[in-house]
């Protein structure tokens, strides 16, 4: 007995969909990481699916590279979070704008 | 010696590098000795040569030397390579013994200038320059002389260059030639074109395959080169501003270097003027109308070396002429004869200047033979040769381009033999102003228009009598009034001296006067000779008492046919508005406006596109998340209805 992949694909998508939402209309840094993150597992859901469909290795491969990278990404980003609230004791994104052109 | 023949040149080019190393601690005299040696050694090397060249079979009297390759790329192969016949070893001959003259005659001309070392710098570079020019055995070599003598006049007309006038000469004499420079380069191109080769022996075997057009138009754009090299009409006002140089270098320019070398190229490219009648007929009618032209404007001019200048332009002509006439024998002859006696005239002119503490003009000399008697007697027989008074050389050598001019285009022998007239005419006008009548120096001293500045040592103001010049001057004078006195033997026939019998294995051409009969040539020799002494008697007559003849130098050739000034109306007036257009209105609107516009459109187009540059992190997100959309948008429709 086997759940049709069309589910799993459809809650990546509506996870991928979240995700992408919280990263638009949230201003707390921290959120707007989990939001990234819960996009780049919303995609590892998907590749996993598709490798199990296709029976193909190489998207079960993929998620570790993804998964790899985001721990990455994590330690840079949080590294980069902490500092900016140690500075401005405050973790709002818009507060950040010294960039502006 | 054949095998030696690259000394020739490069003992010349030795004494520069000397100089040019040691030329200040030398100073003066030593560095004009060393360039003097250098000239003579060459002189001696080049009579070496010369007499094994007489060893060579006749037929085929030449001897080609490949010292390295030059330019080796592909089908362009160019050799630095010398080439040793009759032709190209006159012109040695009579280069390298000329300018050792001028050269030790330099030594006392320029004593105590400044510069002395630098002078003869120059000078050493000049005759190399000459050499190489007259030696190449292609068209390349020869443009690598032709311009070292262009460069080196520029230096040396304006050697005095802090007055303005000399340095505004070589300027002139530099685009002057500039100009000509651009017919000979291409006329380089072309020969390339058709032959593939710039050696003259290969050119002149392959001249059936260049075409009859395409050899008259290498030979009209090789004549605009010699026209500014030869000062020939229209190029030809600057040899007049020349005259700024110090007198040696004009003596060097006129005599033996510079000038002559448009006659050269024109006589070593004979074969292609002998394919082409209507480039040899164009050559003849350019030579006559300068002749006759310059001839008219050294009538009246009243500065002794403008005279010389004026009457150099006019010989020139002549030699065109014969050499458009098929008479390159008769034109080398002359060139030969005029390298003797106009090197004569200006040393004498030099000495008469330098007698005379720096005057030049005219009007201010007179009855110098009491006071100068050498350079009167040496000068008097420059004089007689130029003017063709029999039996000096001039006689033979004007005769032998007007015979031919006779047997060619009877029209352009009688332009020829009118500007025969005034030639013998202006010369005696020079020489009754100067040589004859009253005193007119004295007193008049101290308000000259140009003050030489090679001679600060006279300048102490006080007017004293003039006086003769040091035996290191003189002794030049007398070797060339020899010399030009004598040349005429070059025209005895079959004689071992003569000319045409050394020449004829680079021409082998029949001259047109073998077609005379000889009644024709005794007519013709008779003209020549009543109207050179008949003129000659008119000029001094008219000229030896009197300075002052207003009717006899009207205010047209006195402004040399206003040709200056036309040039100025009809070129530099209108290329003038056309720099101050290009500054005033080129450069600030359309170069500036280019420039400025760039920096503009990127300036205007960042202050739009900052905007997008918000700093806010959602609005990046956005843009990020759009574009996705957009570009999946696009896969997904390619996807469904592209196929």
């Amino acid at each position: 007995m086997s759940i049709n992949p069309a589910w799993y694909l459809s809650l990546s998508v509506v996870l991928f969909a979240i995700g992408a939402l919280g990263v638009l209309v949230r201003r707390n840094v921290l959120i707007m990481f989990m939001c990234v993150e819960l996009m780049l597992n919303a995609s590892n859901l998907a590749f996993v699916t598709f490798a199990r469909t296709l029976h193909d290795i190489g998207g079960q491969v993929l998620v570790f590279f993804v998964l790899v990278v985001a721990a990455a990404e994590v330690v840079v980003g949080l590294g980069i979070v902490v500092a900016i609230f140690r500075r401005r004791a405050s973790a709002n994104a818009d507060d950040l704008h010294l960039m502006k052109g | 010696m054949l095998h030696v023949t690259y000394l020739i040149i490069l003992l010349p080019l030795v004494g520069f590098a000397v100089l040019v190393a040691a030329g200040r601690r030398l100073g003066d005299p030593a560095a004009g000795v060393v360039a003097t040696v250098a000239v003579g050694a060459s002189f001696l090397v080049s009579i070496g040569v010369y007499l094994d060249l007489l060893t060579v079979d006749a037929p085929v009297r030449s001897y080609s030397q490949n010292l390295w390759t030059w330019i080796p790329v592909d089908r362009l192969q160019v050799h630095a390579a010398l080439y040793v016949d009759p032709l190209s070893m006159t012109m040695v001959l009579f280069i390298t013994g000329i300018s050792f003259l001028i050269h030790l005659y330099s030594i006392g001309y320029m004593k105590g200038d400044k510069d002395f070392p630098k002078f003869f710098l120059y000078m050493n570079l000049f005759v190399a320059s000459m050499l190489i020019l007259v030696l190449g055995s292609n068209l390349l070599i020869t443009f690598v002389g032709w311009e070292g003598v262009g460069t080196c006049s520029y230096w040396l007309v304006s050697f005095w260059f802090t007055r303005d006038s000399a340095a505004s000469a070589g300027k002139k004499a530099f685009v002057y030639n500039r100009i000509g420079d651009v017919g000979f380069l291409l006329a380089i191109f072309l020969v390339y074109d058709k032959v593939h080769s710039l050696d003259y022996q290969v050119i002149f075997h392959r001249i059936p395959e260049i075409g009859p057009a395409n050899v008259t138009a290498i030979c009209l754009l090789l004549l605009v080169g010699v026209m500014g090299k030869s000062a020939q009409i229209p190029l030809f006002p600057w040899l007049a501003d020349a005259m700024e140089g110090p007198t040696p270098v004009s003596a060097l320019i006129h005599a033996a270097t510079m000038v002559t070398a448009g006659v050269y190229l024109l006589c070593r490219v004979s074969p292609l003027l002998h394919a082409s009648p209507d480039a040899a007929l164009t050559v003849a009618i350019v030579g006559a109308a300068t002749a006759f032209v310059a001839a008219t404007i050294a009538c009246a001019q009243q500065d002794i070396k403008k005279v010389l200048a004026y009457s150099t332009v006019s010989q020139l002509g002549y030699m065109f002429l014969a050499i458009g006439c098929g008479a390159y024998t008769a034109a080398i002859f002359l060139m030969v004869a005029h390298a003797f006696f106009k090197g004569l005239l200006f040393l004498g002119a030099g000495s008469v200047i330098h007698g005379l503490h720096d005057e030049q003009d005219l009007k201010r000399m007179g009855n110098l033979r009491a006071y100068l008697p050498i350079t009167f007697i040496t000068f008097g027989i420059g004089w007689l040769c130029i003017a063709a008074v029999p039996p000096l050389s001039g006689f033979w050598a004007k005769g032998d381009v007007l015979d031919n001019a006779w047997a060619a285009h009877p029209a352009l022998w009688v332009v020829g033999i009118v500007t025969a007239a005034l030639t013998a005419y202006y010369m005696s006008r020079l020489t009754g102003l100067a040589f004859f009548g009253s005193d007119r120096w004295a007193g008049s001293h101290g308000d000259t228009p140009e003050p030489d500045p090679a001679h600060a040592h006279h300048a102490d103001g006080a007017v004293s009598e003039p006086h003769e010049s040091p035996w290191i001057m003189t002794v030049p004078l007398w070797i060339l009034a020899f010399f030009a006195a004598i040349a005429g033997v070059m025209a005895i026939p079959d004689s071992q001296f003569s000319l045409a019998r050394w020449l004829d294995p680079v021409f082998a051409s029949t001259l047109y006067h073998d077609n005379l009969s000889s009644t024709a040539l005794w007519t013709l020799a008779i003209v020549d000779a009543v109207v050179a002494i008949v003129f000659v008697v008119i000029g001094l007559r008219l000229w030896s008492q009197r300075a002052d003849r207003p009717a006899l130098e009207g205010a047209f050739l006195r402004g040399a046919w206003y040709i200056n000034e036309l040039y100025d109306a009809v070129f530099g007036r209108p290329s003038e508005r056309l720099a101050a257009f290009c500054a005033d209105v080129v450069d600030p609107r359309v170069i500036d406006g280019a420039v400025n516009g760039v920096a503009g459109a990127f300036r205007g187009s960042g202050t739009v596109l900052r905007r997008t540059q918000t700093g806010y992190v959602r609005n990046y997100v956005l843009g990020i998340t759009f574009g996705t959309v957009i570009v999946l948008g696009f896969m997904l429709t390619r996807m469904w209805w592209g196929g």
